[in-house]
């Protein structure tokens, strides 16, 4: 499942860019190879990163997973539903399992991956 | 051969069975990096090396009556501790991986935990550090990774021994330490609160302290929060059983060495580092965890969890590298609180203290024998000032039978006339009345 | 089975204080005590006796069941030891009574059994030198990763990464980066262990040290091991060896001999110390010639007249990294066992255990996938990767039906490298009787996983638990009965 209007990271997050913002969250592979979450530590918000930045943490009970940043830019929205159902990310995480929102300068997608390209990446893992 | 199973002759059958010879099983070492003739002694057998041991035992001096302290105690120990925790279900297990097959382990480590938090009036406790020592730098990381800061403050009346252990594991980090003293025995007010600003991670005390002296932290911890700092408090857990404990002062980080709840001195260790901290900060505590759930048929029972902190699985972003702990330590710990139970700790702490102050009147009677610090309250242990060396006085007991205490001068610059005893529930009156003999004609 | 706390019973006591022989003055100041006592359980000494019994019988231990949780050398720990450990000799002993004026004339018998282990595990590693203070592996890593700053910082060196390979117990990182370096993975390579071009790529004159098991964490000995030794030297960098798995080759070759300049050992593993269901254990770490100024304040030294002291002028130590002289009464039990193993001993250690494991491999690589072909060392990996892709059976699966055969699973899931992981680790001390029945037990399982597969996921059912639910624990977090 890779919805086509997004972008992706090797890292197995997702992007969606709409006028200056950005929602970023973890794809259904990321999901499924982490298992039934149990945890997510969010960044602050105002929190600025660049690109592969720290946005916090994915866990479950066997295994964690950073979140980084696909692009640069400030940390301006969390999703607070993820602090008693984590399990969002698990059930829909691509809407209702976005993790965090930032505010960006430049939209340049330089570096990161269509949903063709992603799948296709995908297939070499 | 020694705790070898297999006889030679099975040796044979095994290697033929594989089609290998035994140096071919060490091809692949190379010749040249193989050892013979280690320069090692001939093999004991038990009778021989009980009694080579029971000589080197008795090269060890241990009929002193013990007045000596300093963070680790000559406390009883009930018979029933050595013969459970000699259970060799729980010693010879490994780390409970597998919860089907340590379910007793693991309920022992949650009610270990549970005990902690009822003893210190924190909410969550890990699974045991090693030592009190590496507790205190553990909790020195944790105030960092919470409050993404880098300056310590700790005050000098924190155990010596655990602050040069602490200037050791900092030297290579970018952490600004910064060290209060104490003024009349207790933390001094007006440097604390000085020194805590918007960079302060936590701030560092022990109660009761090194010198004995005991005191309340509320305030510190007040004026920590304001500024968004965290409040490391590191406790003698007997001395719960009677006094304010770190949770009612509203500490953030409570640590300890637990030696005194049932472990033998053993010179320097197996002890027990614990630690407890409020749920919020749960996260963020190094450490193993366990915790209560369901099993598939819907049964109670115990689990290591929130290992995605731990090393196993984090690796370099870890909260701690610690795998193994002292977890036998904790049992050993939980044991000794169970028998004792509630009445039995406060009974026990009040003897301490009961003790300790009739010791202090018998000694401050003799002429030149002065109290050091101005402050009044005491647990079990509190400095005397003597009209000549403490070293030199405390050897020239030690001939009289007696570990006096000991001399402050070891560890800070002008108490050289000054020893630190410690009185626990064991020292009778009579012990007592010797010592205080004793003293008086050696100064 | 109920938690201790809802056994207690008001009023009920199990050791009772002695009466007070001092006059009782309440002499604390009201706000300064406690104002409730804790809520500790109030129960007889034969409730306590029966509630700790009881939890003792639902564990496994080296004692009760065979034990091949790989990577952790679950060998057989001697009685006697035990018993030695408890000798109030040793046992009664006030750590702080050689800082007192001729003090250390108190506790010579302690300090002759910290200098000879030191004497002896310096033979057994090819090391010059060791600290007892670190008081677990993981804490010997760390002291290691300091001593190799230390070294460093004296050089004017200016280093800042670790190389660890991807096989690595998950301490070595760990451990590299709380001693503030970065660390550097190296992955694997076809043969199971470092891949050496890739490791080649990754030296430069930032690179402080390397990081290795030897055999590594796929019971494998590296082949170029001298090679990257040498390559690690000629940058001036330096090369620390992870003990975990020692007992492959104790008493039959040495990691001085190999290169290494830093060690740390596992008491609690290689050298028959109980593991305590956690801990404690004991990680000493030795180190060559030019580490020595450099390891921790204090060290046991023999003078010239045949006593013991510790030395505590040491001006380039890395300084204190423990309160006393490590967790003596582990060292004490360790000192005893090398004591009775002896020479000849030592080397029976490793040649039973390289046997045991090549033969508990050949028997099942038949039936399970194994990681990497060829001769092991104490340990040989599986990967359960045939029977999940054949019959949905998983690694998980088969650990859970060994325990309803008796048996402690071994190490699944680790080294990360290897998919579906089992690592097995019999040890020297178990039989042939003890491992055929094992093996038995594993193939019947193989089988069953072709023929019965749900009744593996069904197991364990002879245990007190099945599978708790460790998503539900991490998620609704009850970590205490307050």
């Amino acid at each position: 499942m890779v919805p086509e209007a997004l972008f992706y990271t090797k890292e197995h997050e997702w992007v969606k860019i709409e006028n200056n913002t950005i929602t970023i969250g973890i794809t259904d592979y990321a999901q499924q190879m982490l298992g039934e979450i149990t945890f997510v530590e969010p960044p602050e918000i105002g929190k600025e990163v660049q690109p592969h930045g720290e946005l916090g943490i994915v866990e479950s009970s066997k295994s964690a997973s950073d979140i980084y940043s696909p692009m640069a830019g400030k940390v301006t929205e969390l999703n607070s539903k993820l602090e008693a159902t984590p399990e969002l990310i698990n059930q829909d995480c691509y809407e209702a399992g976005w993790i965090c929102k930032l505010s960006i300068t430049d939209e340049s997608t330089e570096g990161l991956m269509n949903a063709t390209q992603y799948q296709d990446y995908l297939k070499e893992l | 051969m020694p705790f070898i199973s297999n006889t030679p002759q099975q040796q044979k059958q095994m290697l033929s069975d594989i089609g290998l010879t035994m140096d071919e099983l060490f091809a692949d070492i190379g010749k040249d990096l193989m050892h013979e003739n280690f320069n090692l002694p001939v093999g004991q057998t038990e009778q021989q090396v009980r009694n080579t041991l029971a000589e080197l035992a008795a090269k060890n001096s241990i009929n002193l009556t013990c007045f000596l302290g300093g963070g680790f105690y000559d406390h009883f120990i009930p018979a029933a501790i050595y013969s459970l925790v000699s259970r060799s279900e729980f010693y010879t297990a490994y780390t409970p991986y597998q919860p089907e097959l340590s379910q007793g382990t693991l309920q022992a480590i949650y009610e270990y935990q549970s005990a902690i938090c009822r003893l210190t009036d924190m909410e969550a406790a890990n699974a045991s550090l090693y030592d009190g020592g590496t507790a205190i730098y553990e909790a020195m990381m944790m105030a960092l990774r919470i409050t993404r800061r880098n300056k310590i403050i700790i005050d000098d009346s924190v155990n010596p021994i655990y602050r040069v252990m602490i200037d050791s594991y900092t030297h290579n980090l970018k952490i600004q330490l910064e060290q209060t003293h104490c003024t009349d025995g207790l933390a001094s007010r007006e440097q604390i609160l000085e020194k805590i600003d918007n960079e302060t991670a936590a701030v560092i005390l022990q109660n009761p302290n090194f010198f004995g002296c005991i005191d309340d932290f509320t305030d510190i911890a007040e004026a920590a929060h304001k500024k968004g700092a965290l409040l490391i408090v590191s406790c003698y857990p007997i001395s719960l059983g009677i006094l304010k404990t770190p949770g009612a002062m509203d500490a953030d980080i409570v640590i300890g060495e637990g030696q005194s709840l049932g472990m033998p001195m053993s010179f320097g260790g197996p002890y027990l580092g614990f630690m407890a901290t409020k749920m919020k900060y749960v996260r963020k505590m190094p450490g193993r965890i366990v915790g209560q759930t369901k099993d598939k048929l819907d049964r109670q029972s115990f689990v290591l969890t929130l290992q995605a902190r731990e090393q196993h699985i984090r690796r370099d972003k870890a909260t701690s590298n610690i795998c193994s702990n002292e977890a036998l330590c904790a049992l050993t710990a939980l044991v000794y609180l169970s028998l004792l139970g509630k009445q039995g700790l406060k009974e026990t702490a009040q003897l301490c203290a009961d003790k300790a102050s009739y010791a202090y009147k018998r000694l401050t009677a003799i002429p030149n024998v002065k109290p050091h610090f101005k402050a009044k309250w005491f647990f079990n242990e509190f400095v005397l000032d003597l009209p000549c060396d403490a070293a030199d006085v405390i050897a020239k007991l030690i001939e009289k039978g007696l570990a006096a205490g000991f001399p402050l001068s070891r560890y800070y610059k002008g108490m050289e006339n000054s020893i630190l005893i410690c009185v626990t529930e064991k020292r009778t009156k009579q012990q007592i009345g010797i010592l205080a003999e004793a003293l008086e004609t050696c100064i | 089975m109920k938690l201790i706390f809802d056994k207690s019973v008001p009023q009920r006591e199990a050791v009772r204080t002695s009466p007070s022989d001092v006059p009782t003055t309440i002499n604390i100041k009201d706000n300064l005590l406690r104002q409730t006592p804790a809520e500790l359980p109030e129960l007889s000494e034969l409730d306590v006796v029966r509630h700790f019994t009881e939890l003792s019988r639902r564990n496994f231990g080296v004692d009760t069941n065979f034990y091949p949780l790989g990577s952790c050398t679950m060998k057989y720990n001697p009685k006697v030891a035990e018993r030695i450990a408890a000798y109030p000799g040793f046992a009664h002993l006030h750590p702080l009574l050689p800082q007192l004026k001729i003090g250390g004339m108190l506790t010579q018998g302690a300090l002759q059994v910290l200098y000879e282990t030191d004497i002896m595990l310096r033979e057994l590693t090819g090391m010059a030198g060791f600290t007892m203070q670190p008081l677990a592996g993981a804490h010997g890593e760390l002291a290691g990763m300091m001593i190799m700053a230390a070294y460093h910082e004296d050089k004017g060196n200016k280093k800042t990464t670790v190389l660890i390979p991807d096989s690595g117990h998950g301490t070595n990182p760990a451990s590299a980066a709380i001693a503030g370096y970065k660390v550097v993975s190296i992955p694997t390579d076809k043969n199971g262990v470092m891949d050496l071009n890739e490791f080649k790529k990754a030296l430069n004159d930032d690179v402080a040290g390397v990081m290795l098991t030897c055999p590594n964490t796929l019971g494998l000995f590296n082949p170029h091991i001298k090679e990257i030794c040498d390559l690690i030297h000629d940058i001036d960098a330096l090369v620390y060896y992870d003990g975990a798995n020692l007992n492959a080759i104790v008493g039959k070759a040495r990691p001085g001999d190999f290169g290494f300049d830093i060690v740390h050992l596992n008491l609690h593993k290689t050298f028959a110390t109980p593991h305590g269901g956690g801990g404690p254990g004991a990680g000493p770490v030795g180190v060559k010639e030019k580490l020595l100024p450099f390891l921790p304040i204090s060290i046991v030294i023999e003078r010239d007249d045949g006593t013991y002291a510790l030395e505590y002028n040491r001006p380039k130590s890395i300084g204190y990294i423990a309160p006393f002289y490590g967790n003596f009464a582990v060292i004490l039990k360790a000192y005893v066992y090398m004591l009775m193993l002896g020479k000849e001993g030592f080397k029976r250690v490793a040649e039973n255990a390289v046997l045991n494991a090549n033969y508990i491999k050949e028997k099942l690589k038949d039936h399970y996938d194994l990681a990497f072909e060829g001769l092991c060392k104490h340990e040989c990996v599986f990967s359960a990767e045939r029977q999940t892709k054949e019959n949905g059976v998983h690694a998980l699966d088969i650990a859970k039906a060994l325990i309803d055969k008796g048996f402690h699973p071994p190490t699944v899931y680790f080294p990360i490298v290897v998919k579906e992981a089992l690592m097995i680790e019999p040890t020297e001390t178990e039989s042939k009787e003890t491992l055929d029945s094992f093996i038995d037990a594993m193939i019947e399982i193989a089988q069953l996983a072709k023929t019965d597969p749900e009744k593996l996921k069904a197991a364990p059912i002879t245990t007190p638990a099945c599978r708790p639910d460790e998503t539900k624990a991490a998620k609704n977090l009850d970590i205490a009965s307050l």
